[in-house]
């Protein structure tokens, strides 16, 4: 007896330990990057030039922000292309797909598996990029607009999914109540429903303005004119590139032997997920419950 | 199917009665009907030769030359076969990570580091991979990443990461599991914190070793997950996770031959060769096959445990 219970203490407490030295491990390997990230783009050019990206750098140097922020047209049009495409297209798919799930909720909406098929279908069976992309330039026109960056992904088939099943914990009573009282299907959807289902529609809202906000790829495949590049697209081109002069300010003279070549990327990278690491603490149980739930089933 | 009996009269009457509700549901119908079925009949792009001024039906009709060509250049194996495998390694030591993450974060008792590790490792889930591609440069590029800068600190030579196609299956497949594993994780552990108290409470009480409690009880039970989570994955085997390898590879030909999946390939027959049919017959056979597999992998969870088929 006695025997068995050392043996039950250390097993577990290997256990443990072992646990807390992996997930404290692994932790810091998640953030290394992004400490990485952050250091190389306070980083002296001339010892990048010299040594390279480091952790902990010899010298800090804040010359790659005061030069973004000093030559900062193009980045602010990428900021100001985001935001937009990233309120637009939350605020209009929170709304459809609210809606949509409303309906799809309704008991006495008859076909209403018919139309849920016919969206889950989409998961399964899609056309392909190429007829995408032929339809959204030769037929919809939508090269070169900024709705090109909206409209593909302003609402999913898993968000309409879950909004139904959010709709389903809502007390049918309350709708007979609202109907016995005369209130139309519209009215009983904006004045009941949507105050109740706040939190759901804060945590896809929360997944959807995520979406928009890491947006690079159709921004990428339909953007031509430089002023209409999301934050991530003008990014990506900014750490591909070697001549950074152009994208930074096409006005101004800037002596390129003094641009800030490698820390300049780093410091762009950090501005474009600066407001995702910034929010995050505060908006991360959202997206919790959202995971959690809809892992359960669509 | 016979549930959705749409003869004419009866949703004419439908709709007349529900207006509102219709009307309130057709902008998410419209979406759907414009930018997912009207692409469909477009697939047939893949049995054209296509003319960008003829338009897809205008083009001539060349049946499965496309796919000939592409099963005879040897393309449409290699890529098959990147995008198989690469799938396969996430799907399965992804998800065996994940468990043994979820069950370790289980296991401790620190509630402070429970919770700051927990949002640590789902912080990489958040980001776009454009991020991960300025990581990977970051850590890889020759002159200046920081590998490179630790290699030339230790008096080593700096290795070219970007002419070495070796490479990169390690790296595509760490990147992978680096900004993949909090939120499996997170489903596990849910799974994991929603057994019974009470079960544990007993095989305490009966003397069970913590091991013995995680062999025999924790992992039983979330072999069905585990088993599910596989099965479906399956189901989406030949697709391609695009932004992941088109952040870390971009244009960068050399790395092609051990990192070009189906979807790098479908891009760039978009945007580098504007060979739209080629594009569109290996973007068509993705397609299928991937409905096909769903159909399959689906059959078999509702054979082995209906509760949780999709359909």
């Amino acid at each position: 007896m006695e025997k068995t219970t050392i043996n039950q203490d250390s097993g577990s407490i290997l256990i443990k330990g072992v646990s807390y030295v992996s997930i404290a491990i692994f932790a810091l390997i998640c953030l290394f990057p992004f400490a990485l990230m952050i250091s190389s783009s306070f980083m002296n050019e001339q010892e990048i030039v010299r040594e390279g990206y480091k952790l902990l750098p010899a010298e800090f140097s804040f010359k790659a922000y005061e030069m973004l922020l000093s030559n900062s047209t193009k980045l602010v049009n990428a900021y100001q292309v985001t935001i937009f495409i990233t309120v637009v297209g939350t605020v209009l798919g929170l709304f459809m797909m609210s809606m949509a799930g409303f309906v799809l909720n309704r008991k006495d909406f008859k076909y209403r598996n018919f139309f849920s098929f016919l969206i889950y279908f989409t998961t399964l069976f899609s056309g392909g990029l190429i007829p995408t992309y032929i339809l959204m330039v030769k037929h919809l026109h939508l090269k070169d607009s900024l709705f090109a960056m909206i409209l593909p992904g302003v609402v999913g088939a898993w968000s309409i999914f879950l909004m139904r099943n959010f709709m389903k914990a809502i007390p049918d009573s309350l709708y007979e109540s609202a109907t016995i009282d005369g209130a139309g299907d519209f009215r009983i959807y904006w004045r009941i429903f949507i105050p109740l289902a706040v939190p759901s529609l804060a945590t896809i809202g929360l997944f959807s303005a995520l979406g928009f906000w890491n947006e690079w790829y159709n921004g990428m495949l339909y953007m031509d004119t430089p002023d209409k590049f999301p934050l991530q697209y003008f990014l990506q081109r900014m750490v591909n590139q070697t001549n950074l002069q152009a994208l930074i300010n096409s006005g101004a003279v800037i002596n390129t032997a003094d641009l800030p070549t490698q820390s300049i990327k780093m410091a762009t990278a950090v501005l474009a997920t600066g407001p995702i690491i910034l929010l995050y603490p505060f908006v991360q149980r959202y997206f919790v419950t959202g995971l959690t739930i809809g892992a359960v089933k669509g | 199917m016979a549930r959705f009996k749409l003869t004419g009269g009866n949703i004419v009457r439908e709709v007349m009665k529900n207006k509102i509700l219709f009307l309130m549901l057709l902008p998410v119908l419209l979406y759907f009907l414009i930018f997912h079925y009207a692409v469909m009949p477009g697939a047939y792009v893949a049995f054209v030769d296509y003319n960008l001024n003829q338009g897809i039906f205008g083009s001539d009709f060349i049946g499965l030359k496309n796919f000939e060509f592409l099963i005879q250049n040897g393309d449409l194996w290699n890529i098959t076969k990147n995008t198989l495998l690469y799938n396969l390694v996430f799907l399965v030591l992804g998800n065996i990570i994940q468990i043994v993450f979820a069950i370790m974060l289980s296991e401790i008792s620190g509630k402070w580091f429970k919770k700051v590790s927990q949002s640590v490792i789902l912080l990489p889930n958040f980001i776009s991979m454009v991020i991960v591609g300025v990581f990977a440069y970051n850590m890889f590029n020759f002159n200046s990443g920081f590998i490179n800068t630790l290699f030339a600190g230790a008096g080593l030579e700096r290795y070219e990461f970007y002419s070495d196609p070796g490479i990169w299956k390690y790296i595509i497949v760490a990147f992978k599991i680096w900004a993949g594993t909090g939120y499996g994780m997170i489903i596990y552990l849910a799974t994991i914190t929603g057994i019974n108290h009470d079960l544990y409470e007993a095989a305490y009480m009966d003397g069970a070793t913590t091991w013995q409690r995680i062999r025999y009880m924790t992992l039983p039970i979330l072999k069905p997950t585990f088993i599910l989570l596989l099965l479906f994955g399956m189901g989406g085997i030949l697709k391609g996770s695009f932004d992941l390898f088109y952040n870390l590879i971009g244009t960068n030909s050399v790395l092609y031959p051990q990192t070009d999946i189906i979807d790098t390939y479908v891009f760039r027959s978009l945007v580098g060769q504007f060979n739209f049919s080629m594009g569109a017959a290996v973007g068509f056979y993705q397609s299928l096959f991937g409905l096909i597999l769903v159909l399959v992998v689906n059959f078999i969870v509702r054979k082995v445990e209906p509760d949780s088929a999709l359909f």
